[in-house]
């Protein structure tokens, strides 16, 4: 057989640059710049400390995007493993250090680094999955067989993230794979086994977690439990949020953020911050941006013509949903305070840089949907 | 061709299409569940919602009122404000407090019982109050606050007002302090401004009496707060009330003397009271104490101190020791058995020393006797056989009443607390108490001030107030004059004439007992006839003449058998010996002062309480307004 009969005329570096999804980096761009208007609210009508940065950061992050967004799918399909295997040697690094230090551990100093083991681990594990399935065939991937190895693939970094500890991360790499594994084709019932033995574990995961853990779950339940101690940031966010009303308090016009009373306002309750001051017509609107995200990311998964391609787009789309829904929910009081930033809003510069490089492979998907890729295992 | 590349993955694909149609529309029901959540925070709920942000940002204070100050009659100051810089703490119903009160600890060494006390205090808080850390801060105490202020979040240094007594010791018993606010002094008052905790309330003495008058009415802020509960910016404003300002009838100058002349004397009391208007001029307790010990805060080993002393510092012994009155009770015998005709104004009674009732003898102070006196002689001469004899015909029953019209026991309308009634002994009241009936023994003996009989020297002042000013029923008074601030405060006019009721006495009978009590120092017969002289031996002036009576209270009677051991007064310990009294009033013939001395242990009442009492009466006498050029000064209202 030969490669040349088969493959479609070159694609050239002009068409190329036409097929990246600009409407999309648009939106991001949108998204990132409500952030910018959220930091400086949040510092009190300031640029410093976070805006500028944020705005800085996102440049840069921007090129990143694009640049992931013109390399070959080839690449990601020969590096997927290798990079899994190093996201998981870096947890196991920062548990390490973890244990020597004092506390939970998340972060890995690397020089003038920091780097977040645990958000590379994200995307290996997008990557690997779909170097994986990339490789089945439909039946293969319906048997039970098959659907071991990715378990394990993704319940190596959900244990070595949870004994950081950090639950939300735990959660959201859990919940990506089980998307991955879905749209892959795994059979319904292995997923109703597998979520009625996770409740019957609760019990066991109730005693390996942390007492702080166990606070925030109980104070999920009941916020009122506790309502100076643990139940205290759920309950402000929910009073910021409620009293900024349909159309919101006015940009700059928050009293709960700027009196302080939100937690974490720059990072994890930036949403609080914004919808504040923006109303509900804010938060639609800002919802309605991810959404348009999703919707691009749906789109260019159907529209890619090779299951790497496909399922890597997914997975990018995936992560993106359980960000925006776990932060959204967790500052309504809808789920637990875990610790899950706004993707694009958040002041950070992991996240974002993760977020980024992801809607890179999701770009390149688009620019490279019709790329021939081999498949064999 | 392009099928072997592809085989299979049209299958695969269709898949892959639906599945993932269904995880989108998994993700939009959840992205709706996220909408629906804003949608009832924002649109239903938000009325709750707003309300508590506003609760969260607007926070009420209470601006405590100036408390009102406390003059003499002439405007010297005897309780002022002082500025105090106090470090006051607030946090969100006690969050984080454990961590705020072991930095406060590092800054100011609290101790222990503080850091209990505040961390109470924290918790307790309504409404994120501040409460007080530290008092009267100096500079560099301040200076360390404001220094470590990014490590203290909600501590704030607050410019307040605490009291000041200037004259400390000399007015503490009639002043008093204040405290913070106890449980019970809320009983009736519901203001707000009570729960503050810079606010103060009185004690003791008149700033107890007058604490309604003293505290004012609060005034209010409406500020902005932030989470640690610090003040971004103030929203409104209404101001309160400064409390009333009070003259007091108390001349510091001559509450200055006779604390001077008390000095002498371990322990004792002076009043001095103006007979036609009950106002009280000086009223002197030594030892006092230190007022600003309780202004600043009392530690424990203070107030032990001061409980445990035998002197009493804390006990203003004017109006809360109570004595046997002795001698200076005859006029009452006398007074009683004169209006009940029990005797006449020629009735000569036989003293030979001693009265025997059944097999007991009732013994004279004069050993051999005065022989027959009237009763003017009695007085004078302090004949108990004549009184013995007197209270037997008018009997207890009219004595008693003659003594509850001349004021003893019950309190008097003055209002300090902690005022004493005295005891005024009656049938009644020995059935009741003893369980005994009453016996003719006993009225011998209340016809002399002794036995179940007690008064306080302030009554025995009322008393002699009341027979100087022709039988009016004066009440001792503290208050000249109260104003607000905004009002001008000054004497009111002199006052000529009693306007307090009548007690209708034959005004024959009052001249009698004066008469008795004139020639007491200015007769040869009279028991204190050197009081003619003043210290110096000079005689005093005509116009400064005054009248009065001794008496002594017997702490423990010395038996017969001990007289014969050669025990006597001078030897025994000095908490067993007899107290020495004496009350007086002049001028002579025209009366406008009376004063009553008590002397504890000081023996004998015409030599250790009487020169106190003729020093102090001549020096009041000296100081009336008529005789001096120099008018009340007026204060300019503040």
């Amino acid at each position: 057989m030969s490669l040349a009969l088969d493959a479609p005329a070159p694609v050239s570096f002009a068409e190329r640059i036409w097929r990246i999804n600009w409407g999309l980096a648009l939106v991001l761009t949108a998204i990132a710049g409500v952030g910018v208007l959220a930091l400086y609210s949040a510092a009190g009508g300031r640029f410093e400390p976070w805006a500028s940065r944020h705005a800085v950061r996102y440049g840069a992050a921007f090129v990143l995007m694009l640049t992931v967004a013109l390399i070959h799918p080839k690449v990601w399909l020969a590096l997927a493993w290798p990079i899994y295997i190093v996201s998981l040697l870096l947890l196991v690094a920062v548990d390490v250090v973890g244990k020597i230090g004092m506390g939970a551990q998340r972060w890995l100093v690397i020089g003038p680094l920091q780097i977040q083991p645990s958000e590379i681990a994200k995307v290996a594990l997008i990557m690997v999955l779909a170097r994986y399935y990339h490789g089945l065939r439909r039946e293969q991937a319906s048997q039970f067989l098959y659907t071991l190895p990715p378990l394990l693939i993704i319940l190596a970094p959900v244990a070595l993230v949870m004994v950081q500890p950090d639950l939300g991360t735990a959660m959201m790499v859990l919940m990506g794979g089980g998307a991955l594994l879905f749209v892959a084709g795994v059979r319904l019932w292995m997923f109703l086994v597998a979520g009625a033995s996770a409740i019957a574990c609760l019990p066991i995961a109730w005693s390996l977690m942390h007492e702080y853990q166990r606070k925030r779950v109980l104070t999920f339940l009941d916020p009122d439990r506790d309502p100076l101690g643990a139940g205290y940031h759920i309950t402000q966010s929910k009073i910021a949020i409620g009293s900024g009303g349909l159309f919101g308090k006015g940009f700059l016009k928050g009293t709960q953020s700027s009196l302080n009373f939100l937690p974490e306002k720059q990072t994890d309750f930036i949403f609080t911050t914004f919808v504040e001051e923006w109303g509900m017509v804010g938060a639609f609107g800002l919802l309605a941006l991810f959404a348009l995200v999703l919707v691009w990311g749906y789109s260019i998964a159907l529209r890619c013509q090779h299951h790497f391609g496909r399922l890597l787009a997914l997975g990018v789309t995936a992560m993106m949903f359980l960000y925006v829904f776990i932060n959204a929910a967790m500052v309504m009081g809808l789920l637990p305070v875990v610790g899950v930033p706004l993707p694009l809003v958040s002041n950070g510069g992991t996240a974002l840089v993760t977020v980024m490089f992801a809607c890179g492979l999701l770009i390149g998907v688009n620019v490279y949907r019709d790329a021939q890729l081999p498949w064999k295992r | 061709m392009m099928q072997r590349f592809r085989k299979g993955d049209g299958e695969r694909s269709g898949l892959f299409t639906r599945r993932t149609l269904l995880l989108g529309g998994l993700q939009g029901v959840l992205m709706g569940a996220l909408a629906g959540r804003l949608y009832q925070l924002q649109v239903l709920e938000t009325n709750r919602f707003s309300t508590l942000a506003e609760e969260n940002r607007i926070n009420l204070r209470l601006l405590p009122p100036s408390r009102g100050l406390i003059f003499d009659r002439s405007g010297q100051p005897l309780a002022v404000n002082r500025n105090n810089f106090r470090a006051m703490a607030t946090s969100d119903r006690g969050r984080g407090a454990d961590v705020l009160v072991e930095r406060l600890d590092q800054i100011f060494s609290l101790g222990e019982a503080e850091k209990t006390r505040l961390l109470r205090e924290l918790r307790r808080s309504r409404n994120a109050q501040p409460v007080v850390v530290r008092e009267n801060l100096g500079w560099e105490e301040v200076a360390r606050v404001e220094f470590n202020a990014p490590d203290l979040p909600g501590v704030f240094i607050d410019l307040g007002q605490s009291r000041d007594y200037p004259e400390g010791e000399l007015m503490s018993h009639i002043v008093g302090y204040t405290g913070r606010v106890a449980d019970e002094d809320l009983a009736g008052r519901d203001e707000p401004v009570l729960q503050l905790a810079t606010m103060r309330f009185g004690k003791k003495g008149v700033e107890r009496s007058l604490e309604d008058d003293l505290r004012g009415r609060a005034g209010a802020v409406q500020v902005e707060v932030n989470a640690v509960g610090r003040v971004v910016r103030e929203l409104d404003r209404t101001e309160g009330q400064p409390g009333s300002n009070a003259l007091l009838t108390i001349d510091l100058d001559l509450q200055r003397f006779a604390a001077e002349k008390m000095k002498q004397h371990q322990s004792g009391s002076v009043v001095v009271l103006d007979v036609v208007t009950g106002d009280v001029l000086a009223m002197a307790s030594t030892p006092g104490f230190d007022p600003s010990t309780f202004a600043r805060g009392i530690t424990h080993s203070e107030w032990r101190d001061l409980l445990d002393n035998p002197e009493r510092p804390l006990h203003n012994k004017a109006i809360a020791g109570v004595y046997p009155p002795g001698s200076t009770y005859k006029m009452v015998t006398a007074l009683a058995a004169l209006e009940s005709k029990a005797i006449d104004p020629w009735t000569r009674l036989p003293c030979l020393g001693f009265l025997e009732l059944g097999n007991i003898k009732f013994h004279c102070w004069l050993k051999g006797g005065h022989g027959s006196t009237n009763v003017v002689e009695a007085i004078a001469a302090s004949c108990d056989c004549f009184f013995y004899e007197a209270a037997r015909r008018a009997g207890v029953d009219r004595i008693s009443d003659m003594a509850a019209r001349l004021g003893f026991g019950k309190q008097s309308e003055l209002g300090l607390p902690g005022e004493s009634a005295g005891n005024q002994p009656t049938r009644a009241w020995k059935q009741e108490k003893i369980g005994k009936l009453w016996q003719h023994g006993d009225t011998f003996n209340l016809g002399i001030g002794q036995g179940y009989m007690t008064s306080t020297p302030l009554q025995l002042a009322i008393m002699t107030a009341r027979i100087a000013n022709g039988g009016y029923e004066v009440q001792p008074n503290l208050l000249l004059a109260k104003a607000t601030p905004r009002e001008e405060l000054g004497p009111p006019p002199p006052v000529t004439k009693p306007a307090a009721p009548s007690l209708r006495f034959n005004p024959q009978h009052l001249a009698l007992i004066r008469d008795g009590m004139n020639q007491v120092v200015n007769s040869n017969i009279g028991t204190a006839n050197a009081l003619r002289r003043d210290a110096n031996g000079k005689v005093l002036d005509p116009s400064l003449t005054f009248a009065g009576k001794t008496g002594t209270a017997q702490v423990k009677r010395i038996t017969e058998r001990e007289r014969e051991m050669g025990v006597t007064q001078a030897s025994l310990p000095w908490h067993l010996r007899h107290h020495a009294l004496f009350v007086c009033f002049g001028p002579v013939d025209n009366p406008r002062y009376a004063c009553a001395v008590i002397v504890e242990h000081g023996q004998a009442g015409g030599v250790t309480a009487g020169p106190i009492g003729r020093d102090v009466l001549v020096e009041t006498m000296k100081r009336d307004p008529s005789r001096r050029s120099d008018r009340y000064r007026k204060m300019a209202s503040r």
